[in-house]
């Protein structure tokens, strides 16, 4: 690499030839000028953002009650629309990667670096900024209104961990127009990304990114495991908790102690890269092995951490949309547990083939099998909820029925691959590539948007179009089939995964029905996308304020749309599970309160922009290795920190004459409101009142 | 029912809500160390799998670079520093006053710092003897397990630092109780860790 001896220590590396558009200018090949386009878009976007929030005014509004906002509800939509906007980029780059795949007979558009950097950014931003943020972003909406809470336990600390997942974020971003990301793929192992074999700023990219959006994510699952053991509503005992906080209990604690492995494994890498240090090193008794075991441990819990939220949602919408309690709600619990102790136990099937003993992976390719029970026990129950249930097929329940088919067939493979001697011919081929996306797209992201389907009325007060939710769902569904299921049989065929291109034309059939399920995803996409729109400028008719359009069971159904900041003008009392289905069953879901009291929140606080902020100069200035700016950022940031600690008004009242009105206004429009029945969901008469059926 | 919830607070009636708040901030707490257990769990992993002559790759080893004298000296310094953070907690327990408290955070202050300069004495040593994290996989272990604790302590007398300021200017409120509750924890957790580095890698070093 060109050092930046003559431009003196104030940019640290950093040359304008890294500049990707000096790039595109100096080669202008394909690759170069889709990196080029990739880095406008980033910049135009930012721009045009900028020019319209200042032109709309918006810029205050969003600045008042989002950015600085401590509110979990709020904080939890920003996780979501963060995710949703880098779910964009990376079905962009994975649309991009399997058309070079289907022109890469023998060649394609893409050089092996670009490719290589396309895999990389696609699979770290598919697993740390778009399906972490979307997990957490629901966790953070959903869960205290299930456990009946005012809050998250800790609303400062839920900020700035947003603040922290968001440099994270920022930093990929920024990675495309200055300088370029790692191409050591999203797993980042070393000796590869250490300094002799890559000498760029791409790995530095890749860990500060992580590093530091893994701090945000661990302070997550602090703030989650408090909340859930010391905020539930009077009454709400472990087992009376909706199975969906159930899932969020066993996240955040998969997050306490998977993160840290992550931490100390991509520092350890920093300190090969920056410091000399000899962890993973080829020479002086490095071994890059620590790595593999370190990034395992956390990587392997991380795919459970995903889905297990995901199941909770599942379970939600199942009971929902079936009418009916969920079937043994306690087996589904213990095998909640079970998955996540278990998925502790089996990060050695990673490497396999990477020199432990025969006994060694047989224990390990035991444990992994394992994990399946639990999974099934849950597959059984989801069923059994179903069976002899008042179904409504609606947008989520279409999501819910293509992950059980598609999970259970993802699931399987995944037993395959379990079997060492198995997973001896195909690993390291696109059959894996073709697994993991099998449990990671139906299983975690249909997920995501069954729940986005479901609690958007929660959220914003007004329903999402159903159709326009169909023609998304299908979409989402086929593409899937058909963009992965030929990948099995490529890598049966032996093509290697990560391959910018191939010699065997056998391949290229495959490839092509590949390439047409990637389009029906970015169609998908774009569906989502049109849907958002529709909905919004038919919010009117759509509109569900009253709370509870779906006949809901739960206590978050149990609030007008949106909720108040508060969330419950009084905490409820818990009698039982499905807390809310069995009070409207008895009549007394909607009761005024014999008194209301004064409620305190936390102030507003611009703490978490401002670790934004400094955050993400520190990457940079880390990744460039600007170290004036390294020292300006940090203290920055601790005079933030330790500066907040002396703020003795950070709370603010609200009296209880306020939170009396704007309850009994809610209760006066539900008393005037006729509740619409199950089949009248979707249409313009359900104002979020549901007709009364008889509990099962 | 015992008088106090949390020894040493004194925080105001029973069941109120200062005690739930600081039960849960408490809780949280303890739930950071547990996390942070795992990152100091991983790293001396790491570095017991570079105790051998593969990971010390024919640089230096543990029994030409560590001072049993120095360390000893440290982990005398830094348990004292445990005994007279106790001693601060018992003075706020029985409310003798911000002076006493004071007084005593501030010998610990000192103690740690102590701890701190015969650790970085050591370091410089080391450095001097060849003995840098860039000759082998062990001695980066070594650095990467030793400095991190020594980083804690650094951050724990900063923390100290702060809370004497906080003492001083808004007296002993619950809110700054249970700060220094949480700092006694951490402090306390900073010894544990300590043993573990005073027995595995210095003693189990030079056996
Ligand atoms: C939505 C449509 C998606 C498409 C078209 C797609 C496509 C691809 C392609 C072509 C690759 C490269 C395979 C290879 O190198 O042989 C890849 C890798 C990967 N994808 Fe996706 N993907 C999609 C969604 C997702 C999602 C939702 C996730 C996770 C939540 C994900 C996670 C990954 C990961 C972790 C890798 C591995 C990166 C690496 O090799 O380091 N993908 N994907
Ligand atoms: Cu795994």
């Amino acid at each position: 690499m060109t050092t930046s001896a003559d431009w003196g220590w104030p940019l640290g590396v950093f040359i304008p030839e890294q500049l990707s558009f000096v790039r595109a200018f100096n080669n202008p090949t394909t690759s170069e000028l889709i990196g080029a386009g990739a880095a406008s878009l980033v910049v135009l976007g930012g721009l045009a953002l900028a020019v319209f929030l200042i032109w709309s005014g918006w810029w205050r509004p969003i600045w008042r009650d989002w950015l600085t906002s401590t509110d979990h509800k709020r904080i939890g939509i920003m996780y979501i629309v963060l995710s949703l906007v880098m779910l964009s980029r990376g079905v962009i780059e994975g649309a991009l990667m399997r058309t070079q795949q289907a022109a890469g007979l023998n060649g394609g558009f893409l050089t092996p670096d670009h490719f290589a950097e396309l895999f990389s950014t696609h699979g770290t931003i598919m697993v740390f900024f778009v399906a972490m943020p979307f997990v957490t972003g629901f966790i953070n909406y959903i869960m205290p209104l299930q456990i009946g809470a005012r809050d998250m336990s800790f609303p400062v600390m839920n900020q700035v961990s947003l603040g922290l997942t968001v440099v994270g974020a920022t930093l990929v971003m920024i990675s495309l127009v200055l300088g370029q990301f790692s191409t050591g793929g999203w797993t980042a192992y070393p000796p590869y990304t250490g300094k002799v074999f890559s000498p760029g700023v791409g790995p530095d990219y890749w860990i500060w990114s992580v590093a530091i959006a893994g701090i945000g994510s661990t302070l997550t699952g602090i703030n989650v495991a408090v909340t859930i053991y010391k905020e539930r509503a009077p009454g709400m005992h472990l087992f009376r908790m909706p199975l969906f906080t159930w899932t969020a209990l066993c996240a955040a604690i998969i997050l306490i102690f998977a993160m840290p492995p992550l931490t100390v494994s991509t520092l350890m890498l920093a300190m090969d890269r920056y410091l000399d240090f000899h962890f993973f090193t080829n020479d002086l008794g490095g071994n890059m092995m620590n790595y593999a075991n370190l990034f395992w441990l956390f990587g392997h819990p991380e795919v459970y951490l995903l889905v297990l939220p995901a199941y909770g949602i599942f379970s939600e919408v199942f009971a929902t949309y079936s009418g009916k309690r969920l079937y043994s709600y306690t087996s589904l619990v213990y095998a909640t547990m079970a998955i996540a102790v278990l998925s502790f136990t089996v990060w050695l099937h990673h490497f396999f083939t990477m020199g432990q003993g025969a006994n060694v992976n047989i224990a390990f390719g035991i444990a992994t099998m394992v994990i399946a029970i639990p999974t099934g026990v849950k597959v059984y129950d989801w069923m059994a909820t179903m069976f002899r249930g008042r179904i409504r097929f609606s947008v989520p329940m279409v999501y819910a029925t293509g992950f059980l088919i598609l999970f259970v067939i993802g699931g399987l493979t995944g037993v395959i691959l379990a079997n060492p001697t198995i997973d001896y011919q195909v690993h390291n081929s696109v059959f894996l590539v073709a697994h993991f996306h099998n449990v990671l797209i139906p299983g975690v992201l249909y997920g995501m948007l069954a729940g986005y389907h479901f609690w958007f009325p929660k959220a914003f007060g007004f329903r999402l179009s159903e159709g326009w939710g169909y023609v998304t769902a299908t979409l989402w569904i086929f593409g899937f089939a058909f963009t992965f299921f030929p990948i099995y049989f490529v890598g049966l065929l032996g093509m290697p995964r990560r391959s910018v291109s191939y010699s065997d034309p056998a391949f290229e059939p495959f490839m092509l029905v590949a390439v047409f399920g990637a389009a029906m995803i970015l169609s998908a996409l774009g569906a989502l996308v049109v849907q958002l729109l529709v909905s919004i400028r038919k919010r009117e008719t759509f509109s569900v304020p009253l709370g509870d359009p779906w006949n809901g069971r739960t206590l978050e159904w149990a609030t007008p749309s949106p909720p108040p900041e508060y969330n419950f003008a009084i905490i409820p009392t818990v009698t039982d599970r499905d807390m809310f289905a069995v009070a409207k069953a008895q009549g007394n879901a909607f009761e005024k309160p014999a008194e209301y009291e004064d409620i305190t929140l936390p102030k507003n606080t611009a703490i978490g922009m401002m670790v934004w902020v400094s955050g993400t100069g520190l990457g940079l200035a880390l990744v460039w290795q600007v170290w004036w700016l390294v020292l300006v950022c940090v203290i920055g940031m601790l005079v933030v920190l330790i500066g907040n600690t002396f703020r003795t008004d950070a709370h603010r009242v609200i009296p209880a004459a306020e939170v009396a009105a704007a309850h009994q206004a809610w209760l006066d429009q539900i008393a005037a409101a006729t509740p619409v029945g199950r089949l009248g969901e979707a249409t313009p008469h359900n104002k979020g009142l549901a007709a009364q059926e008889a509990v099962q | 029912m015992t008088e106090q919830l949390h020894p040493g607070l004194n925080l105001g009636p029973q069941h109120g809500k200062a005690h739930e708040h600081a039960e849960t901030v408490m809780f949280g707490f303890w739930v950071f160390l547990m996390s942070d257990l795992v990152i100091f769990g991983v790293i001396f992993a790491t570095y017991v799998t570079t105790v051998n002559p593969m990971g010390i790759a024919g640089g230096p080893g543990p029994a030409d670079i560590f001072d049993l004298k120095s360390v000893f000296i440290q982990t005398m310094l830094l348990l004292t520093s445990s005994l007279t953070f106790g001693i601060a907690t018992l003075m706020l327990r029985h409310k003798k006053g911000v002076r006493h408290v004071v007084l005593w955070l501030s010998v610990t202050l000192a103690l740690g710092l102590g701890f701190l300069i015969f650790e970085v004495r050591d370091f410089s040593t080391m450095f001097a003897n060849g003995a840098a994290p860039s000759r082998s996989g062990f001695l980066s272990a070594f650095f990467a397990l030793v400095p991190l604790h020594g980083l804690h302590v650094a951050s724990g007398a900063v923390w100290l630092v702060v809370m004497m300021m906080q003492i001083t200017l808004f007296g002993l409120v619950p809110m700054v109780k249970t700060r220094l509750l949480r700092l006694a924890l951490f402090w306390h957790f900073l010894d544990v860790i300590w043993i573990g580095i005073f027995s595995i890698v210095y003693l189990g070093g030079l056996a």
